[in-house]
């Protein structure tokens, strides 16, 4: 049944020249279901599909308050979309008014639209939780008809979907004729997402737009051959110049900030032309962003480097050629960062990837493989996370008072948390209530209590501000402002480990500057022009991706190939030589090499099971070398090995590789390590036991903060079956531990292990010797490291008692 | 056993891994800023929970130390609670475990800026105290042969920041002894004011190792 547009809405579209695409009918058709999903390229007329139904919906003039939220992940695309909306209102002449509500809002403007609504709200996930936190939210979403998520794609990947997807099913009460839409790019199980959109057990219909022409993408071919390790691409510098000139605007991507930096400064010294060239990253300052976002949409710029901060749908005009720097880890990512390229609809979408050395090559020869097949990866999603749902409880507790029942079932009408026991509820309820500990010793002080009538709600009302201090499930590393001296506008962050590193004089680099540090003056770090060295290199660790496993699968088929005609001569070459001198790593193999290194012996182990899995199989083999007293000194981990150094030389590596050993060790290593602790911070920050903000922000009170580690050690020791402590592992299990990747492995392999011993490094282990975020193992090793360097600190002062 | 050795203004010392001071000559066992209760005190007055068990934690650390050192004077140099309140809140189990401790020892607590007032529990409560020839208080003065808690100093080395004792020729500053207790950096203005000379930081762990702070 096709539903018509309205005259008025046909003169718009025909007074621009326009045609309503099949998708945006479709959308309008269905308006009426409970739960819509639209995949769409970029440039498809995606957000008009989406908005269209409100449009028509309110050009009565005749609803009363609140009728569409729109909810997006980026401050940045709220405002974008509010900008775009204005022309059809405007040129219609709708009694339609849209307002957007972030954490930029002014306080003045909030209190505005609590009392008063507007007709559409542009907001993220995380102010619409504080929203619903109010205990006016009744009020304010009464009249609510539809929903609409943008990048849903995005959010689905992460916690924030999570609490989206809460908050709505408390919308669903208040409002409960809600309609919810979403708004997603290609990926590889949009069922998946579609049933996390819809309110259980309603049906969610797909709408699936033209995709348009497969991308013309290829690899970026230079006369430089690429290094044999490293990450910064500095040979490509020139090739991508030209490309830069060729093009109108080029859109540079980099997986990590610190590689955006780096790229960015080697840029600028070979940009004889001057041609416009900014950066955009997350760890740069709001200001400098929007200069470079301003600068982009007035097409002042011709090049953008930038990292996954650019990736979700902001229009940034003409884009007309995307290139990657660095091997796309994921095939679903670099096919949605390529949907980047060119919004003319119908047009290809042109993109090069740039291999920042040789391993790369051959990454980026399996991701083109890979797109081409329309082969994409992704690894299903786990239950509803329960830190999310306790923060949600104690959201729903600052609203008012609530009962458990009917929380609960509202609960289970979220896609994610269907499958949540009524024990696995009451557990996150009472770690709200009494924080769930074995000892109970919060009886005087409960977060929760339950009154005569059954109903629970905050013990001290007070404690709401705080909640609300702390909604979210971003996990922003700890990060230190820097700025420079006698300068109040910050430039950026860097992460407090790295400005734990420095001493004055350091250099670092920071929106493609360099700069010298001076010193640390409450919490910021402050820096001078006056640099006169070359930039360390490590600014920020960034979130490394884990290579996919049908990546990594791709890879290994490619190794076995007899030669490699479809790779480049020079990557060929390698290959031919590690094949001489050692061994390629097959998938159902475990290859591991040993070699003496700069006095020190070291084990390199080919898992291909991806960065995160392999990280933790070399925590666990650093464990087994320190119990046979192999005296590991510390190990770096990539997408497809890990490689180990130490002071003794391991003959026979197959006991490292026992599956029954491995499984035995990672009982016993998860209770203590680094990873654990880290995703413990995590959860517990998410479930409200660690504030990350405070009412008044203590500055001298340094010594009256502890680390969250402490908390973890206590628990497991007095309390390991503790709520948090099931969390973290759970979590880890998939997330920065991954040993599902590990069983996988260890499946696939089944005990087959070549051990190949040489007398030097070899070369599909070089890349590895250059790659940063090197584990030290705290071991003996590492207690005899340290005490000879204090002995030596002694030493030379020239203190031996005073 | 891995604690550090070493002389100050005549004293001998023996800096324990654990963050404890011990002065074999007069059997005198010290710690400095216990903060019990402080998990007690934050869901007072924050309604956040924390692990309740750093009393237990903290005390078992004590017992510890009592048992290697076999002290029989101990100094509990000021913040030993987290507040007042925090003390009187104790659950029994602890106090009791507290009075054990106690038992057959001189027992001596300093008052801090968290626990100025006395407290319902065995010891005797001072401002300040003087054995052999150095005097403790809680908050470091001008005075010499002073040692001292309340900063809760922390040093950094190979990349491993770790409680730590401060000292120089004049004065000792105690690492914080409770297991819920944060730290400030060695390098930190106020604390290094206190010192006239480059002071030597005694880290704590598994094993005391002494390293010189930075110029």
């Amino acid at each position: 049944m096709m539903t018509p547009l309205p005259s008025s809405f046909k003169d718009w579209f025909s007074r621009r020249g326009w045609h309503i695409h099949p998708h945006q009918q479709a959308m309008l058709d269905k308006a009426s279901e409970p739960a819509l999903m639209l995949i769409a390229p970029t440039g498809g007329g995606k957000t008009l599909a989406g908005f269209l139904p409100s449009l028509i919906e309110l050009s009565g003039g005749t609803h009363d308050g609140l009728h569409t939220l729109y909810v997006s992940p980026l401050k940045a695309l709220a405002a974008d979309i509010k900008r775009n909306l204005r022309t059809p209102v405007e040129e219609m002449g709708l009694p339609i008014r849209i307002e957007d509500r972030t954490g930029d809002t002014s306080y003045t403007q909030k209190r505005r639209q609590r009392a008063d609504p507007p007709h559409i709200l542009l907001t993220t996930p995380e102010s619409l939780a504080l929203l619903t936190s109010y205990e006016d939210a009744p009020r304010i979403f009464k009249g609510l008809q539809r929903v609409i998520v943008d990048e849903i794609h995005a959010l689905a990947e992460s916690k924030r979907g999570d609490q989206l997807m809460l908050a709505l099913s408390r919308l669903q009460t208040l409002a409960p004729g809600l309609r919810r839409v979403g708004l997603s790019a290609t990926v590889e199980d949009p069922k998946a997402i579609a049933d996390e959109l819809a309110a259980h057990p309603d049906p969610c219909t797909i709408i699936n737009a033209d995709p348009g022409p497969d991308p013309d993408i290829s690899m970026l071919v230079t006369n430089e051959k690429p290094p044999w390790t490293g990450g910064g691409a500095k040979y490509a510098i020139p090739a991508v110049l030209a490309q830069v000139k060729k093009h109108k605007t080029t859109l540079i991507f980099h997986n990590t900030r610190a590689q955006a930096e780096i790229f960015f400064h080697n840029l600028w010294l070979e940009n004889t032309d001057d041609l416009p060239i900014g950066i955009h990253h997350g760890s740069l300052s709001r200001e400098q962003r929007e200069k470079v976002e301003g600068a982009m949409v007035a097409g002042d710029l011709r090049a953008i480097v930038c990292t996954g901060s650019l990736d979700l749908g902001i229009d940034w005009g003409d884009v007309d050629l995307v290139i990657q720097v660095g091997a796309p880890k994921n095939v679903k990512r670099l096919v949605q960062r390529i949907g980047r390229a060119n919004h003319r609809y119908n047009a290809p979408s042109k993109a090069l990837l740039v291999p920042a050395n040789r391993f790369e090559v051959v990454e980026c020869v399996a991701a083109l493989e890979a797109v081409k097949a329309h082969d994409l990866d992704g690894d299903p999603k786990g239950p509803g996370p329960r830190d999310v749902l306790c923060q949600h409880i104690l959201i729903r507790a600052c609203a008012g008072p609530f009962d458990a029942d009917t929380l609960f079932n509202e609960i289970k009408s979220v896609g994610s948390y269907t499958g949540l026991s009524r024990a696995g509820f009451d557990d996150c309820l009472d770690f709200c209530a009494t924080g769930g500990y074995a000892l109970r010793a919060y009886d005087k002080w409960k977060r929760l209590l339950q009154t005569a009538d059954g109903n629970w709600q905050l013990r001290d009302p007070r404690a709401a501000q705080r909640i609300r201090m702390n909604i979210g499930t971003i996990q922003d590393t700890d990060t230190l402002k820097v700025r420079l001296k006698g300068n109040f506008k910050p430039l950026g962050e860097v992460e407090e480990a790295f400005a734990a590193t420095l001493t004055p004089g350091d250099t670092f680099l920071i929106g493609g500057k360099i700069v010298r540090y001076e010193n640390l003056k409450e919490m910021t770090v402050e820096v001078t022009r006056r640099a006169d060295k070359a930039p360390k290199i490590a600014t920020f660790m960034g979130t490394k991706f884990a290579n996919s496993t049908q990546l990594s699968q791709r890879i290994l088929r490619l190794f076995d190939q007899p030669d490699w005609p479809n790779l480049p001569g020079h990557t060929a070459e390698w290959l031919e030589l590690q094949r001489k001198f050692s061994k390629l790593p097959e998938a159902d193999r475990i290859l591991v090499e040993s070699f003496p290194h700069e006095g020190r012996h070291h084990l390199c182990a080919y898992g291909f099971a991806g960065r995160n899995a392999m990280q933790t199989l070399g925590m666990l083999m650093t464990q087994r070398m320190e119990d046979l007293g192999l005296q590991p000194l510390g190990f770096v981990a990539t997408d497809y090995a890990t490689l180990v150094w130490g002071l003794e030389q391991v003959h026979d590596p197959t006991p490292l590789f026992q599956a029954e050993h491995i499984r035995d060790d990672f009982e016993t290593w998860l209770s203590g390590n680094a990873v654990m602790k880290k995703t413990f911070r995590g959860a517990a920050t998410i479930a409200g036991l660690i504030e990350r903000n405070l009412p008044q922000a203590r500055k001298s009170g340094r010594q009256a903060t502890f680390s969250s580690d402490i908390l973890y050690d206590t628990l497991s020791k007095y309390d390991p079956d503790h709520l948090m402590l099931r969390i973290t592992r759970e979590e880890a299990m998939r997330g920065l531990v991954d040993f599902g990747r590990i069983e996988e492995m260890l499946a696939r392999t089944a005990g087959r292990i070549d051990h190949v011993a040489l007398d030097r490094v070899t070369p599909l282990s070089l890349p590895m010797f250059l790659e940063r975020g090197r584990i030290a193992v705290a071991g003996a090793g590492q207690d005899r490291i340290i005490e000879e360097e204090a002995a030596r600190l002694m030493q030379e002062a020239g203190v031996d008692v005073l | 056993m891995n604690g550090y050795e070493f002389t100050f203004c005549t004293m001998r010392c023996m800096a324990m891994p654990s963050g404890a001071l011990f002065l074999p000559d007069l059997d005198l066992l010290c710690v400095s800023d216990l903060h019990l209760g402080k998990s007690d005190r934050i869901a007072r007055r924050s309604g956040v929970m924390l692990p309740p068990y750093e009393v237990r934690e903290t005390l078992q650390k004590l017992d510890t130390d009592l048992g290697i050192t076999s002290a029989t004077t101990v100094i509990c140099l000021g913040d030993s609670f987290d507040d007042l309140d925090a003390a009187a809140g104790l659950r029994d189990e602890m106090r009791l475990w507290l009075t054990k401790l106690q038992a057959g020892k001189r027992w001596i607590w300093i008052e801090g800026n968290h626990d100025p007032g006395p407290i319902d529990l065995g010891g005797t409560h001072m401002q300040d105290a003087t054995f052999g020839t150095l005097s403790f208080r809680h908050i470091a003065t001008s005075a010499s042969s002073e040692v001292s808690g309340h900063y809760h100093p922390k040093h950094r080395i190979a990349g491993r920041s770790r409680p730590a004792f401060l000292y120089d020729q004049e004065r000792l500053i105690m690492p914080a002894y409770g297991a819920y207790t944060g730290g400030l950096a060695s390098h930190a203005p106020v604390l290094r004011k206190l010192f006239q000379r480059q002071p030597i930081a005694i880290m704590t762990g598994h094993k005391a190792i002494p390293v010189p702070l930075p110029n």
